[in-house]
């Protein structure tokens, strides 16, 4: 006579099944890391040859589109009160204090 | 240590029983705990992968940039500086830049100009009248090699560009908004003093003189600001940095609501439970039993939601080119890269997010059971 499997070899199964899809999601992070090197290769070869300074993440501002080019304060160029007003300043975080700044 | 398993597999039975017993309680736990390890693994599996390429790929950018600085606002270079830098011991080669921005009301978005260096060994300077422009601009206003781009000067004159090539796509990252001319298209079109540049580049072989340089540069030119190659990447590293910028506005509120939320669920036990201490505790349980008990309810809604979170996550990241958070990072940016994040995941991260994912609830569980447990079964029924 067949019992049915019990809940803790189902539950204990799952969680093996789990850490092998984990193990495998950094095997494949690893292949595809290494796929990516031609890429990246470009995208280094093209930076050497502009002169490139910054990601094109986020174009809306100039501040925002070359952080490591702007002016300390930038985001307070338009009035010296003026809060941020691009949505991208609050994922650009203001520059740390005690740290050399760009 | 045979009779150690067989009686955490008896409890595991136990726990998953009484997990099933309340069934739409622990799976809306299950499933907002899932969002919250989803939503911290995909921050953070897309942040450390652009931490890791903006360092690969900005390694190549120029040792030091100096920028000129009129009552501390950017300005133009004047070129004659460029002599009176004069030589700078471990100074390879420098020249100025120009470069700039350009609004295009049409599309209402912001174009990088640029003229490549003179010299560049993969962009030469295009011919008078022809453009190279990056994938984001040919896509945003439906442009192909050969089409004419139409843009009004600084003076208010039409200029119609000829689209001699488009940038590679897979450079999109960092191109995406750039769109190369000439350096007399340049100055004529945006009205540019035949003497200035933006600012100047310097090269510098020899990576430990780049400081030295930058000192030498700033006390011969003092209204001038170097910017290192260090800096760049520190800024980045900042940018993108775990705890940092994305992950504290996107995570902050959300993750104190879930620990408010968790804490309520696993510290204030039910008159239910409480009874059920009781039962198993007068039918000869002993308090480490329960507390095992306890133990193995919380780690099996911690994992299976860390499981399905963090797997969810990279899913989302890696395969769907994180596209949740696309809208986040656009802004009000109409030039947007299309690239896919390439995979660089920290096993530090992953075992920091396991960590502060599946301990804190399963410890927060087992606290007021113990309080509990520890009482007389009698008086816990009543």
């Amino acid at each position: 006579m067949l019992y049915p499997m019990r809940q803790s070899d189902l539950f204990l199964r799952a969680v093996a099944a789990a850490s092998a899809l984990l193990l495998f999601s950094a095997v494949d992070a690893g292949l595809r890391a290494r796929a990516a090197a031609p890429v990246i290769a470009q995208r280094s070869a093209l930076v050497a040859a502009l002169d490139l300074t910054d990601l094109a993440l986020f174009t809306e501002a100039r501040y925002t589109r070359h952080p490591s080019q702007a002016d300390l304060h930038s985001a307070f160029q338009d009035h010296p009160m003026a809060l941020e007003h691009f949505p991208t300043g609050s994922l650009v975080p203001a520059p740390i204090p005690g740290r050399p700044l760009p | 240590m045979r009779q150690f398993l067989r009686r955490q597999r008896y409890l595991i039975d136990y726990s998953l029983s009484a997990l099933a017993r309340r069934p739409g309680k622990h799976l809306a736990l299950l499933l907002v705990y899932t969002l919250v390890v989803f939503l911290l693994a995909s921050v953070m599996l897309f942040t450390q992968s652009l931490r890791r390429e903006a360092a690969l790929v900005l390694a190549q950018s120029p040792e030091i940039i100096l920028q000129r600085q009129i009552a501390g606002r950017h300005d133009l270079m004047p070129a004659e500086y460029l002599d009176r830098i004069g030589r700078i011991r471990g100074v390879s080669a420098k020249y100025g830049r120009l470069w700039g921005y350009f609004y295009d009301p049409a599309v209402r978005a912001n174009y990088t100009l640029m003229v490549p260096p003179s010299g560049s060994p993969a962009h030469g300077e295009p011919a008078p009248g022809d453009i190279v422009i990056g994938a984001g601009i040919a896509r945003t206003r439906g442009l192909e090699v050969g089409d004419y781009l139409s843009l009004r000067s600084a003076r208010g004159e039409p200029f119609a560009f000829r689209v001699a090539a488009l940038l590679p796509h897979s450079t999109e990252l960092v191109s995406t908004d750039l769109m190369l001319l000439g350096a007399d298209d340049f100055r004529r079109f945006f009205a540019f003093p035949a003497d200035r540049f933006t600012d100047i580049v310097l090269q510098v072989r020899n990576p430990r003189e780049v400081r030295k340089v930058a000192e030498k540069l700033s006390l011969a030119l003092p209204d001038t600001r170097p910017i290192l190659r260090e800096e760049i990447l520190r800024t980045y590293d900042a940018v993108f940095g775990w705890r940092q910028g994305l992950v504290f506005v996107l995570m902050g509120g959300m993750v104190l609501a879930f620990v408010i939320f968790a804490w309520d669920r696993a510290a204030g036990l039910s008159g239910e439970e409480r009874r059920e201490i009781g039962i198993l505790k007068s039918i000869g349980w002993e308090t480490g039993d329960v507390l095992r008990m306890k133990f193995w309810e919380g780690a099996i809604l911690s994992l299976t939601a860390f499981f399905l979170g963090y797997l969810l996550a990279y899913a989302h990241v890696f395969y769907l080119s994180a596209a949740l958070f696309e809208p986040v990072l656009k802004g009000w940016a109409v030039l947007y890269p299309d690239f896919r994040p390439i995979p660089f995941v920290d096993g530090l991260q992953v075992a920091t997010l396991f960590f502060f994912t599946v301990f804190p609830y399963t410890v927060a569980t087992i606290v007021p059971i113990w309080r509990t447990a520890v009482t007389d079964p009698d008086a816990v029924m009543r």
